[in-house]
């Protein structure tokens, strides 16, 4: 965003359009390559998956710290959707404030939790 | 000005369409049930975010908790019997595949040219769904110990 004042001041929506367009692709991108890194693990073992096979793939370091990334992706990708779905469906500003701060409060919670399982292992 | 020859028909007029009294009669090209879906799928998966994390925490805790995690699908945990998490956990495997295939199509329209146009908008829809629905049906089965 090089000049966002006086008369080139973008006054309109959320102005932050392609940013956030784009965030929400990379984000995506990487959960998509997650999921199939994760399900790959999971098809080539042989026998049931019990307890220590399971454990055991989040115990790599290198999982954690895919795993964390995906963690502070999912966190940016969903704020971008729900607060997309917010601006659509909800006009009074004082609801949907309350909204995206309920948003933002569920989401950093969920993430918080979510990170602290991640290094009990 | 030249008189046109023929008065333009008169055509219907779409607006803003009313939640109560529209929506049932609403007819939406595949497209736009993969897109509005794709929300719908969104917002299930961020409301459903902590009963993921506790699967997530249950499982991977200890030993003990992960016989806790299977306890809750198989039998059940206090008053909520095993039937109704396999039914949320189906749902969760619904809204992750749709939300995941929509969006690789998402990404595939951003990538390429060829693929914004109206035919392969409503071809890439359907397979979306297809595909969705067919692999949520195969492993909603194995979830409930059909095979």
């Amino acid at each position: 965003m090089s000049v966002n004042y006086g008369s080139k001041r973008i006054v309109v929506g959320a102005h932050y359009g392609l940013r956030d367009w784009l965030s929400q692709r990379i984000t995506g991108g990487l959960m998509a390559l997650f999921t199939i890194v994760l399900l790959a693990q999971l098809i080539f073992t042989r026998g049931p998956i019990g307890y220590d096979l399971w454990a055991g793939i989040f115990a790599a370091q290198w999982m954690k710290v895919l795993t964390f990334s995906v963690i502070v992706a999912l966190l940016y990708h969903v704020w971008v959707g729900m607060r997309d779905v917010w601006m659509d469906y909800v006009q009074p500003v004082a609801i949907r404030l309350v909204l995206q701060i309920f948003t933002i409060v569920w989401l950093v919670g969920c993430a918080g939790w979510a990170i602290q399982v991640l290094w009990k292992i | 000005m030249t008189e046109l020859a023929t008065p333009p028909r008169p055509r219907r007029e779409f607006r803003n369409i009313n939640a109560f009294t529209d929506l049932t009669t609403y007819r939406l090209p595949p497209a736009g049930l993969v897109s509005i879906l794709h929300r719908v799928s969104g917002v299930l998966m961020f409301l459903l975010l902590p009963f993921i994390i506790w699967m997530f925490d249950t499982s991977l805790s200890s030993d003990y908790s992960f016989a806790r995690f299977k306890g809750a699908f198989n039998v059940g945990i206090g008053f909520v019997p095993g039937w109704f998490f396999k039914l949320v956990a189906l749902a969760l495997i619904w809204a992750y595949l749709h939300h995941f295939i929509a969006g690789l199509r998402h990404l595939w329209m951003d990538v390429s040219h060829a693929a914004v146009t109206k035919e392969f908008g409503h071809s890439s829809a359907v397979v979306t769904l297809v595909l969705s629905i067919a692999l949520t049906l195969v492993l909603g089965a194995k979830l409930f110990g059909l095979y």
